[in-house]
């Protein structure tokens, strides 16, 4: 039956092959553009998100508590009423305590590399200019697992620090704004009071002003005594093989060592919730490519509807049911939205390779930069079914219309 | 002899504001292999009760009995399913699909029902063609057919499921005096050479001549039989 009733449907299309043709050609392009935009898209947030990532920790644990402490009675009391007033917490050394233990503790974990810094607040000393640093006291060995500063570096390398105790490494920027140069040196002081003098001994240009003007590395036994803090750190920098899975992991670290820890996606949830909002807009509008598209086929299923009015009488007087001649209208819709597909589908894959093959040179830049590209099934799913749906739909509505016809308004209305 | 098609006090009224009787209380019989026209001034309500007949329409007040059986409270789609195995239908001219060949024009009908193999349909449809004289047009569509050719694959397409009734609207309504004269000879050996029960509805005097019992039908009502 079904193939009887396709058969007087593919007819219909054929009949009127320039209108099928290009209600066709809107589902195809449909299609195409939705998968060759999202791709774009796709691809620029995974591009984004990976500098996201591979430029900041993964997980941050700090010297703070997320919750303030319970206090004595409190804890005592866990399903009591306890108001404290006036609470002044203790006074205690900033720092995470016994940090060389979570250490170990974090890297028995698989795929996980961890580093523990302290840093702190300084003033650089130059040519009687005083200018505020962010001092980071680091390990190179293992600041460079879990820092992706090394890849920055102009002159220089973190291994410099190693060789020279008292080296410095700063931003060129700040390099600039004080006229220094690499081996010159400068005069630090920390909170303690005492001023150091440091080599500089490296460079490194992030590209962010920020970062290349106010921060500086050295070695972390150098800003402990800087700070009068020995053996003292106040940030554990963690990165995952999953960057994905540091939410979860972050979770963990804070419910077994009380320490905030912050993962990447809590640090800058205000960027995820922007390309949560992009993406939305993003297949509001594609959808809406789709959407004309399905009124492409109602247009060109209702012109059919209107001229085979006789057809229609025709066949119900042979014997066929309003249901079959739903079908007949409603299976049309089928044929140009699973066409559209067949054809849509492949060209979309075609645009997508091809956009991501553009090179171009972004200005001021000599690095040659390709559109970020990425799709999964999922689009091809959304595409698929968005432009399959719709052509029903659209189909449906004129197909209704044409079940409903009674054949004697038709055989009476002339001949 | 036993009736194939009975109308009982049959009334057809279109709703309106102002309500237009079409068919106004006809009692009618058909015997089977009668050949029976029904006649009339236009407008007179003839193609109305032809429909009614035919199960294409429903009384608003009667009933239409096939092969004794009452249809009145028969759905949509049982009526439809009497049409398919019971009835066969010829309509003034240009009644069939413009995208199919007259054999597939014919196998239509046989496809829907479903009772034959694909093979039989095929062979069947060729020859209802052949007997029509229509050899040699199988593969035309109905473009290609000329006025008469067209008519005689519509009763062809009539034909097809073996109906107990075959109905026709003014076969001839449209056709030039020498297909006209083809049709009318097809429809009447139908009925008297085959047996068949023939219904035409026509306004042509001498085709109405032809017929075992004339109706004639003036205001929606039978105002004369002739045998």
């Amino acid at each position: 039956m079904i193939s009887l009733l396709s058969g007087v449907a593919l007819r219909h299309l054929l009949a009127r092959k320039r209108q099928s043709l290009v209600s066709l050609l809107g589902v195809v392009l449909g299609v195409a553009f939705f998968l060759a935009i999202s791709a774009m898209m796709q691809g620029s947030e995974a591009d984004f998100i990976k500098r996201l990532v591979d430029n900041s920790p993964h997980i941050t644990i700090e010297d703070t508590y997320r919750n303030p402490t319970l206090q004595p009675a409190a804890q005592l009391y866990r399903n009591g009423v306890v108001e404290i007033r006036r609470v002044k917490p203790e006074t205690e050394t900033r720092g995470i305590r016994g940090y060389a233990k979570i250490l170990d503790a974090l890297r028995a974990r698989p795929g996980l590399r961890a580093s523990a810094v302290l840093t702190g607040q300084a003033l650089i000393n130059f040519s009687g200019r005083d200018v505020a640093v962010a001092l980071n006291g680091i390990v190179p060995a293992e600041y460079r697992d879990v820092s992706t500063i090394q890849s920055y570096m102009v002159v220089g390398s973190l291994d410099s620090l190693n060789a020279n105790q008292d080296g410095i490494i700063i931003g060129d920027q700040l390099a600039r704004d004080l006229s220094l140069a690499l081996n010159e040196n400068i005069s630090v002081s920390g909170t303690a009071g005492q001023p150091r003098t440091f080599k500089i001994v490296g460079l490194f240009h992030t590209g962010r002003v920020q970062i290349d003007s106010s921060q500086a590395f050295v070695q972390r036994k150098r800003v402990q005594a800087l700070m009068n803090r020995t053996n003292r750190v106040n940030t554990i920098i963690v990165k995952l093989k999953d960057p994905y899975a540091a939410r979860a992991e972050a979770a963990l670290v804070e419910a077994r060592f009380v320490y905030k820890a912050v993962s990447w996606q809590e640090a800058s949830e205000d960027i995820m919730s922007t390309l949560a909002i992009r993406n939305l807009i993003m297949y509001t509008v594609v959808s809406a490519v789709l959407v004309v598209a399905a009124f492409g086929i109602y247009n060109v299923i209702s012109t059919v509807v209107l001229e085979k009015r006789r057809d229609v009488a025709i066949l119900k007087s042979i014997g066929f049911r309003a249901r079959d001649i739903e079908w007949i209208f409603l299976l049309q819709g089928i044929i140009l939205g699973a066409f559209g597909n067949l054809v849509g589908l492949p060209l979309g894959v075609l645009f997508m390779t091809s956009l991501g093959g553009i090179e171009f040179k972004l200005p001021g830049s000599s690095d040659v930069v390709r559109l970020p590209i990425d799709w999964g099934w999922e689009q091809f799913a959304i595409a698929g079914g968005f432009a399959f749906s719709a052509s029903i739909l659209a189909a449906l509505l004129p197909a209704r219309k044409a079940a409903r016809l009674h054949p004697v308004d038709i055989l009476r209305g002339g001949t | 002899m036993t009736a194939v098609l009975q109308a009982e006090r049959v009334t057809r009224e279109l709703p309106g504001e102002v309500v237009v009787t079409l068919v106004r209380d006809v009692s009618l019989e058909i015997q089977a292999g009668e050949f029976l026209a029904i006649n009339g001034p236009s407008g007179s309500g003839k193609s109305s009760l032809l429909y009614l007949l035919g199960l294409l329409d429903m009384p608003t007040s009667g009933e239409v009995r096939l092969n004794g059986e009452a249809m009145g409270h028969c759905g949509e789609d049982d009526l439809a399913r009497a049409r398919l195995a019971h009835m066969g239908f010829v309509f003034q001219s240009h009644f069939l699909l413009p995208e199919f060949t007259a054999l597939e024009n014919v196998m239509l009908p046989m496809r829907r029902l479903n009772r034959l193999g694909d093979a039989e349909i095929a062979n069947r449809a060729t020859a209802l063609l052949a007997s029509l004289g229509l050899d040699d047009e199988c593969q035309k569509v109905p473009k290609q057919l000329s006025g008469g050719q067209s008519q005689r694959v519509a009763i062809a397409r009539a034909l097809a499921n073996d109906p107990a009734v075959i109905l026709a609207d003014e076969p001839t309504g449209n056709l030039d005096t020498k297909a006209s004269e083809v049709v009318q000879s097809i429809l009447k050996g139908l009925a008297h050479k085959h047996g068949r029960t023939v219904v035409v509805v026509t306004h042509d005097p001498q085709f109405a001549a032809q017929a075992d019992r004339i109706v004639t039908i003036v205001d929606g009502r039978i105002a004369q039989t002739s045998a």
